[in-house]
Parts: C-alpha cells; sequence; structure tokens
C-alpha cells in the first residue's frame, strides 16, 4: 500500500507501525512517530495498524541549539 | 562546598549548557560537548532521514545515559507547533525536560512571548519541566514561573549574534524578581560573555554557536567551561563596589621621608 512518509509518497507491505520501523531499519526506541497527526505512544507502536493513505512522520534527534 | 545547580529535583554537575547544532561532524560535537563538561546539552526534533537510513544517529555519539538530554522546539512559530514538538521529544523517551521555543520573527528569531506564555501552561501542566526560551523581560520571566516554568531562560542577545548580554540590568531584575532559576540562553559570543552572565548571578548559561561557529569548538569550549566556573565564583566571593578614584593598594606608613 501506498502511504505518505515524512512528506513523501512511500510504497510499504508493513501492517503496523513497529512492522514500518522494521521494514526502514530504523531502531524503535528513538524515535517518535506520528500516525495522521496522533502521537503513536512507545508501548502502542507493535499493534498499531496502518491503513492506505495514512501520513506518517518518523522523528529523531539532530543536533540543535 | 556543593554548589550544584537543582531544578525539580534534577541534579546538574555543570553550569554550562551546550548545543549541538553547526558542528563540523559529530564526532566533533562529541568532543566539544566532552570539553566543555556540561552535562546538559539540547537537541532539536527533525525528520529521520529515510532514504540514507546508515547515516549516523546524534544518540550514538551522545550517550543518553551520560548526558541529560533537552530537546528544543526550535523553527517552531506557533503554540501548535511548539506543543506539537515538545509531545513527539517526550515520546522519543529520552526525558520531560523540554527547552520551548515560540519563535515570533525569522530575522531575529525573538521569542513570542505570548505565544510561549501559552504554550509554557499548557506543558506544565502535562507534566513537562518546562525551560522557555524568553526575552531579557522581567515581567514576561515572572509570568513564566507563575505559569509553571521549572526556570527561564532570557537571551542575553540574538541566537547567533554573538553580542553578548545586551541588557545586563534586565537580566539582574530578572535575577531578582525570580524564584526559579534563570539560564542565559543565545547571545553569547565569547568567554567572557558566559563570565558576565555568571556573575550577575545566573544560574547557567546554555552556548551553541560560540562554541561550534569557533575556529577551534574544542578548545572554546573548554574557555567557555573555565569562563563559567570563573563567574560563578566570583559572583559568591561577592565583588567589590566599582569607586570613581583610587584607593591605594600598599600602605603609606613606613615610607621613607
Amino acid at each position: 500500500m501506498t502511504i505518505r512518509l515524512n512528506g513523501s509518497g512511500h510504497e510499504t507491505k508493513a501492517e503496523t507501525i513497529g512492522g514500518l520501523l522494521n521494514e526502514l531499519g530504523i531502531p524503535p526506541d528513538r524515535v517518535a512517530v506520528e500516525q495522521n497527526s496522533k502521537i503513536v505512544k512507545r508501548v502502542d507502536v507493535e499493534t498499531t495498524t496502518i491503513s492506505e493513505g495514512d501520513v506518517i512522520e518518523i522523528v529523531n534527534f539532530v543536533g540543535g541549539g | 562546598m556543593d554548589d550544584r545547580l537543582v531544578i525539580r529535583g534534577i541534579e546538574f554537575n555543570s553550569r554550562l549548557w551546550v548545543g549541538t547544532g553547526k558542528y563540523k561532524d559529530f564526532e566533533q560535537t562529541a568532543k566539544a560537548i566532552e570539553a566543555s563538561g556540561a552535562d546538559v546539552v539540547t537537541v532539536a526534533v527533525r525528520r529521520v532521514n529515510i532514504t540514507d537510513r546508515n547515516s549516523p544517529n546524534l544518540l550514538d555519539y551522545i550517550d543518553p545515559k551520560r548526558y541529560k538530554i533537552l530537546p528544543n522546539t526550535a523553527g517552531c512559530y506557533t503554540v501548535e507547533d511548539a506543543l506539537r514538538y515538545a509531545r513527539l521529544a517526550r515520546e522519543a523517551g529520552v526525558s520531560d525536560l523540554i527547552k520551548l521555543e515560540v519563535i515570533g520573527d525569522e530575522k531575529t528569531l525573538f521569542p513570542d512571548v505570548i505565544g510561549l506564555l501559552r504554550a509554557t501552561e499548557i506543558l506544565a501542566k502535562e507534566g513537562f519541566i518546562v525551560f522557555p526560551y524568553t526575552n531579557d523581560d522581567p515581567i514576561m520571566a515572572k509570568r513564566l514561573e507563575d505559569a509553571g516554568a521549572a526556570a527561564v531562560m532570557p537571551l542575553g542577545a540574538p541566537i547567533g549574534s554573538g553580542l553578548g548580554i545586551r541588557n545586563p540590568y534586565n537580566i539582574k531584575i530578572i535575577l531578582e524578581f525570580a524564584k526559579v532559576p534563570v539560564i542565559v540562553d543565545a547571545g553569547v559570543g565569547t568567554a567572557s560573555d558566559a563570565t558576565i552572565a555568571m556573575e550577575l548571578g545566573c544560574d547557567a548559561v546554555l552556548i551553541n554557536t560560540a562554541i561550534a561557529g569557533a575556529k577551534d569548538p574544542i578548545a572554546m569550549a573548554e574557555a567557555m567551561k573555565h569562563a563559567t566556573i570563573a563567574g560563578r565564583l566570583a559572583y559568591k566571593a561577592g565583588r567589590i563596589a566599582k569607586k570613581l578614584y583610587a584607593t591605594a593598594s600598599s600602605p603609606y606608613d613606613g615610607m621613607l621621608t
């Protein structure tokens, strides 16, 4: 299915947020995820399902002042 | 004598706090922070690089077990955006600390204090330990304190300007008014600026550009460490009053006639 990931179209086979992170090779412990403008709680990452057209943002910490 | 800064039960081992922006690479960031002796480091919240998944992660170089990570809401111009970034930062799982920025203008990066006050109120109620980046305005500092800020962070000068502490008298008044710690954030250009902030009685000073942008960031980080300690010691020691005329340091007694 196609989702919008970090501002761009993205094809994924993952069914959950946890599956998506795994597919992308992103360790879940240092990121935060937003699905359709709602934060996905860390404890819910594995069980939260993804649907076609979902808008997903994955953020982490970068250098800043 | 233990002169450690404590905020909301959190003990801080250094009164110099440092940012992690604008460094050449993460290796230089890590070395400069090490040299600064800081135990608080600020970070920004941004999208993960999806296209280059092997790109290094800041937290591989700055160990969250060793340093207190203080995420910021830099780049946020509205209350809604600042809340969104703050909540994401907390969910990223390092801490409840947030350096709250609600920016009012691109050219000056001065804070939008009306938005800042609202965001401080909301986040404090949600259990965040809020460090708002504010103007050097004593009344605003008081309002932020009343809204639940854990400390106030008045600017010395615009972010990245290196102009130093432009209004030390206002900072002094903020210090007199505030019951929460006061941390000068932004404007420091060189070591003496950090010393001035600390001599005024500030509880800490936060520096990024003055270190990262120096010709030798690691040497400047060390300079800032000593400058902060010197300023704090001088403040505690109590400086002499300024006088217009001289007073001799050597006695007149025993002079040849």
